[in-house]
C-alpha cells in the first residue's frame, strides 16, 4: 500500500530531499539483504542522521499505521532487512560516528550505522578492541550486530554479542525514547539491555549503543591443519576441547569451500584437503606456545595431512581474509544458496557431517560448509541456480532435512544469524506455546501496534497472522523423519 | 532480429551471467567512495550491480532514475578489489554505459560532455584549449575572473577553471630513444592527452628511465588517445575507433607499450574485451613501474618524505600497488609514509571532477586530510588525474604539497646520483658498480 501524500510531506520536511528514497528504482535496491531469496521493497526508504529524526519517523509512521523496517548495511542472512509488508525501510547506515571511547572504563558508545571493523580500527593502537567479529564485520553494522545478537569465529572464547553490550538507547515501537543499561555493569531493576539484543528491530530502533572494549592479548596464534577426511577433522576438534583448551576460534572449512576461498581471496588454504581447521589461540605468551603444541600434536594424531603456524602478522590475516570472507566468494561456485545457521552438540559434529554428505547426495545438491566448530555452529550452504525451478525445490528439501537432521541431534535451528522471516516459522521447533505466547506479549509492551519489523523473528499465527496461539497439531508425528 | 535482456538491447549489453555472480554479500560498500558519502544503496556497487540487474530482467527500464545512480559511479572498481566472488565491476559500467548511450535518456550534462570529449582525447584540440588558458592565466584576465566570482553559477566550468594551475611549454619526444647500457629490449611509449601537454616532464621522465633500464623506447608520433575517456562515457563506436588506430600506432615487435597515466594503461589492457583483433597489444601493455621495478636503476639519494596514493586505474583496474613503492623505498634517503585510505579514489577519475563537482571534491577533501595526517610535503602517484586533482586540493588548502609522478623522483634521483657521479668526491664504490 502506497504511503499517503500526508505521510510522504512530513518524512520529507523532517529527512529533507536527500534522506528520502521514494524512486522505484531506489525502493527497489533496498528489498532485500543479503538473504536474496526474501524480497519485500519498501515503500519509502528514511535515511536519518539524527537521533531526533528517528524519533520523529517512527511518531510518523506509529500515526499513520505504517510498518518500520530497520536496516543497517544489508548484510544478514536471514530475511530480517527487507520490507514483506511494505512501509518505511529506515536506513541507519548514515548514523556511523564513535560517540565516546571510555579506556578506562574498558567502553564506548557509538552509533549503530557504525562498522564493526571500524570501532576495532579505532581503538585497535591503543591496544583494544571489539571483540564480537561475525565474517560480514567490514561492512555489518553494530546496530544490525545487537539486533541479530550476531557471532563470530572469536566468540568462541569472548562471547556473543550480548555479552558486550552494556547499555542501548532505543527509540520503542511507542515512539519513546529510552535508555536500557549503561556504562555501569549492575544497573538496578530488570537487564532490559539484555531483553533488547537480538530483538531484530521488532521493539524499535536502536539509536546508540556502549559496548564493551577487550584489551588484546600477549599473544596470538593461528594454526591451520588440514585433513584428508572432513570426519577427522571433526574429531579432531572435539579432542582439542576436551583437551581444555579453550581455542580464541575454531572454525572448520570443506574442500568445496576451500576452493572458492583460493580463487576469491588467493588465502593459500591447501588445495587437495577435504577440510581445513583454522585454530586461533591467543593468551599469555608461554600459555599460548604451550597449547599451540598440544593442539598441534592433537592434529597429527587425528591424521592431519599438515600442520601450519601463521608465520606473521600478515599471513595470519590472510588467512583470516580467506574465512571472513567465505560466504562472498561462493559466487564463483553458484549464483544463489540457501545458508542454514543451525547448532549441533559438539560431539555430534562427526555424525552431522556424515548426516550432511548424505542429505546432499540424496537431494543431488552440492552442499558447502565453513563454520564455527568450536561451537558447533553450522553454517552449509546449499549450492542452487535460482533459474532451475527443481534445484531451488531439491535446495529447500534439502535445507528442511538438514535442519530436522539438527534439531534431532539435540540442536537449535539457529546459532548467530538470528530469526528474520526466514526461520520465523522454524522456531515452534524450539520452543513451546507457552514460550511463544510470552514472547509475543512482552514484543507487544515495546510495540503494541506490530509496526515494528513485522512478520520477522516470531512466527505468524496461521490463521490471523498475529500472536502466537498453538497451531494444532503442533507437529506431526515423525514429520521429519 | 536484434538481441535483447531485459532493457539491454543489441551487442555490448551487460553480461546476464557476470551479474549473477555478485550474492550481494556487500564486503563493497565500505570501499566505495560514493557509498561513503552518499549512504545510498542504489549509489553503492551491491546496488548498482542490482540495478543492473533488474534492468537486464527487465524489472525496470532504462530510466532517468537508473541513469543518475550509474552516471554517479566514478567507475574507481575500488569495488573490485573488495569483492571476494570477482565481479568485475568495470566492464559492466562499461557495457551499462554503452546501452544508456544508446538506448538511455541523455545524460544529464550532455552539452559539458560532449565539448570536454571533443577536446581532451584530441591532442591537436587540448594543446590550442590549453594554449588558451596559458594566456588566460598569464595576461590576468584569470585574477580578475577569480576576484569577481563571475563563475559561480557555473560550477562545472569553475571546476574546470580551478583545475589547472600553470600549464607548461609544449614539447616533444623524438621519435626513436636508444638504450642504454646492456640492451633489455624494445618498448613503446604512450605518451597519452593530459599527460603530452600538462605533465610533459613525466613523459619525458619515462623515456629516460626506460631507456636507463636497457630499453629501446620508440615513441610513435601517430599515436592519439586511447580512448578511456569515451569508454567510461559510454561512447563505444569512439572508443573502438581509437583503440584500433592506438593499437595500429606502435609496431608488432615491441617487449611492452608502457603508459605512465593509469587510467589509459588499465582501459589499454582490456581492449581485447571490446575488440579481441587488439588482444596481443592489450596484452603486451603494462604501467611504467611495473616494467622499472625489473630494472637496475642507478639512484642517488633524495632526502624526501614522501606518501603515495594508489590511482585507482593503477591500483583496482590493474593491481598494481607494490612495484611504485618498491620503487621508491629504493630511493636512498626517501621515506615512504603510507597514506591513510591510499586507495580511496581522490575524486579526479577521468572527468568526473568536471561533470559531479560536489562529489569530487567531497572526495577530495577527504584525500586532502589523509595527505595532511601523513605529515608528507610530496605526494606520489601515477596518474595525471589525480595529479591535477590532489594538487588543486593542497592548493586550495594553502598547504606546501608537491605531487609528482613517481618517476619524476626516480628521474631525479638518477640525476642526483649522475651528478655525484661526474664529481671528484664520488666514492669508489660507486664508480665500481657496472650498470
Amino acid at each position: 500500500m502506497p504511503l499517503s501524500p500526508g505521510l510522504v510531506g512530513d518524512l520529507q520536511r523532517i529527512l529533507g530531499p536527500e534522506g528520502l528514497v521514494l524512486s522505484h528504482e531506489g525502493r527497489l535496491v533496498y528489498e532485500c539483504d543479503m538473504h536474496t531469496f526474501y524480497k519485500g521493497a519498501p515503500d519509502a526508504v528514511a535515511l536519518p542522521s539524527t537521533t531526533a529524526e528517528v524519533v520523529a519517523i517512527v511518531r510518523l509512521c506509529r500515526e499513520a499505521r505504517v510498518p518500520i523496517v530497520p536496516r543497517g548495511s544489508g548484510t544478514g542472512l536471514i530475511g530480517g532487512a527487507m520490507a514483506p509488508s511494505g512501509g518505511v525501510m529506515v536506513g541507519l547506515n548514515r548514523m556511523n560516528r564513535i560517540l565516546e571511547v571510555d579506556l578506562p572504563n574498558r567502553c564506548a558508545t557509538v552509533q549503530p550505522g557504525l562498522i564493526n571493523l571500524s570501532l576495532t580500527k579505532a581503538v585497535e593502537a591503543r591496544g583494544w578492541f571489539f571483540a564480537p567479529d561475525p565474517s560480514s564485520q567490514m561492512v555489518s553494522s553494530i546496530g544490525g550486530n545487537v539486533s541479530t545478537n550476531a557471532g563470530g569465529p572469536h566468540c568462541l572464547k569472548y562471547g556473543i554479542t550480548s555479552n558486550h553490550v552494556l547499555g542501548l538507547e532505543l527509540v520503542t515501537g511507542r515512539g519513546e525514547l529510552v535508555t536500557l543499561g549503561g556504562k555501569v555493569a549492575d544497573h538496578p531493576g530488570y537487564d532490559l539491555t539484555g531483553v533488547a539484543v537480538g530483538s531484530e528491530g521488532t521493539f524499535g530502533l536502536v539509536t546508540a549503543i556502549t559496548v564493551r572494549l577487550v584489551h588484546v592479548a600477549q599473544a596470538v596464534k593461528t594454526i591451520l591443519a588440514s585433513f584428508a577426511d572432513l570426519e577427522d577433522a571433526s574429531e579432531a576438534v572435539s579432542a582439542i576441547i576436551a583437551a581444555g583448551i579453550v581455542p580464541a576460534a575454531l572454525e572448520m572449512l570443506d574442500e568445496l569451500m576451500i576452493r572458492a576461498i583460493n580463487e576469491g581471496t588467493g588465502a593459500g588454504y591447501p588445495k587437495d584437503a577435504a577440510a581445513v581447521l583454522l585454530i586461533e589461540l591467543d593468551g599469555p605468551a608461554e600459555e599460548v606456545e604451550a597449547q599451540g603444541e598440544r593442539a598441534a600434536r592433537i592434529c597429527w594424531e587425528r591424521g592431519a595431512l599438515e600442520v601450519r603456524v601463521a608465520q606473521d602478522a600478515a599471513e595470519r590475516a590472510l588467512l583470516w581474509k580467506g574465512r571472513k570472507e567465505a560466504a562472498g566468494a561462493v559466487g564463483r561456485l553458484a549464483p544463489t544458496y540457501l545458508l542454514q545457521d543451525a547448532v549441533v552438540p559438539r560431539s555430534k559434529l562427526p555424525a552431522i557431517m556424515r548426516e550432511l554428505g548424505a542429505i546432499g547426495a540424496r537431494h543431488g545438491v552440492q552442499i558447502a560448509n565453513v563454520f564455527h566448530a568450536g561451537d558447533g555452529n553450522l553454517h552449509p550452504l546449499i549450492l542452487y541456480d535460482d533459474r532451475n525451478p527443481d534445484e531451488l525445490e531439491r535446495a529447500k528439501a534439502a535445507n528442511e532435512e538438514l535442519l530436522h537432521a539438527c534439531i534431532a541431534m539435540g540442536g537449535t535451528v539457529t546459532g548467530e544469524h538470528g530469526v528474520g522471516l526466514d526461520k520465523a516459522k522454524n522456531l515452534p521447533l524450539q520452543y513451546g506455546d507457552a514460550d511463544l505466547n510470552f514472547m509475543y506479549r512482552l514484543r507487544g509492551v515495546f510495540d503494541p501496534q506490530r509496526l515494528m519489523n513485522p512478520k520477522k523473528l516470531l512466527p505468524a499465527h496461521p490463521a490471523c497472522g498475529e500472536g502466537w496461539r498453538p497451531p494444532r497439531p503442533r507437529l506431526p508425528e515423525g514429520a521429519w523423519i | 532480429m536484434e538481441q535483447t535482456l531485459g532493457a539491454f538491447r543489441g551487442p555490448d549489453a551487460p553480461d546476464l551471467d557476470e551479474l549473477r555472480t555478485c550474492v550481494h554479500c556487500g564486503i563493497c560498500l565500505p570501499q566505495c567512495p560514493t557509498y561513503r558519502v552518499l549512504g545510498e544503496e542504489m549509489d553503492s556497487p551491491r546496488g548498482r550491480i542490482y540495478l543492473m540487474r533488474a534492468a537486464a530482467e527487465g524489472r525496470i527500464g532504462l530510466t532517468p532514475t537508473f541513469a543518475h545512480h550509474l552516471d554517479l559511479c566514478l567507475g574507481c572498481r575500488a569495488c573490485e578489489t573488495a569483492c571476494p566472488s570477482g565481479v568485475k565491476f568495470g566492464s559492466l559500467l562499461e557495457a551499462t554505459r554503452i546501452q544508456l548511450r544508446r538506448h538511455g535518456p541523455p545524460p544529464r550534462h550532455r552539452r559539458l560532455e560532449d565539448v570536454i570529449l571533443s577536446v581532451f582525447p584530441e591532442p591537436a584540440r587540448l594543446g590550442v584549449a590549453l594554449a588558451a588558458f596559458r594566456l588566460y592565466r598569464r595576461s590576468g584576465l584569470r585574477r580578475l575572473v577569480r576576484a569577481t566570482r563571475v563563475l559561480r553559477p557555473f560550477p562545472r566550468l569553475a571546476a574546470l577553471e580551478a583545475l589547472l594551475d600553470d600549464v607548461p611549454a609544449a614539447e616533444s619526444l623524438p621519435p626513436l630513444i636508444p638504450a642504454r647500457g646492456t640492451a633489455r629490449g624494445r618498448v613503446g611509449l604512450l605518451t597519452g592527452c593530459v599527460q603530452r601537454h600538462l605533465y610533459p616532464g613525466v613523459n619525458r621522465d619515462t623515456a629516460r628511465l626506460l631507456a636507463l633500464a636497457g630499453y629501446e623506447v620508440v615513441v610513435p608520433r601517430a599515436q592519439g588517445c586511447c580512448g578511456a575517456l569515451e569508454l567510461h562515457a559510454g561512447r563505444a563506436e569512439a572508443f573502438r575507433s581509437r583503440a584500433r588506430a592506438l593499437a595500429a600506432a606502435f609496431p608488432d615487435d615491441l617487449d611492452f607499450v608502457v603508459a605512465n597515466a593509469a587510467g589509459c594503461g588499465s582501459a589499454m589492457k582490456e581492449y581485447g574485451r571490446w575488440l579481441p583483433a587488439t588482444a596481443g597489444f592489450a596484452a603486451r601493455v603494462r604501467d611504467v613501474a611495473e616494467v622499472l621495478v625489473e630494472a637496475d636503476l642507478p639512484l642517488g639519494p633524495l632526502p624526501l618524505t614522501v606518501t603515495y596514493h594508489d590511482a585507482c586505474h593503477l591500483a583496482h583496474g590493474q593491481r598494481v600497488r607494490q612495484a611504485p613503492r618498491a620503487l621508491l623505498r629504493r630511493i636512498p634517503g626517501l621515506t615512504l609514509v603510507e597514506l591513510g585510505d591510499s586507495d580511496l579514489c581522490c575524486g579526479s577519475a577521468g572527468v568526473y571532477n568536471l561533470l559531479e563537482p560536489a562529489l569530487a571534491r567531497e572526495l577530495l577533501a577527504l584525500k586532502v586530510a589523509r595527505i595532511v595526517e601523513t605529515g608528507a610535503r610530496v605526494v606520489a602517484t601515477g596518474n595525471p588525474g589525480c595529479l591535477l586533482q590532489i594538487a588543486q586540493g593542497c592548493r586550495q588548502r594553502g598547504l606546501d604539497v608537491t605531487l609528482v609522478h613517481p618517476v619524476e623522483l626516480l628521474a631525479r634521483a638518477v640525476a642526483v646520483r649522475a651528478a655525484g657521479r661526474r664529481g671528484a668526491s664520488a666514492p669508489p664504490s660507486e664508480a665500481s658498480e657496472t650498470d
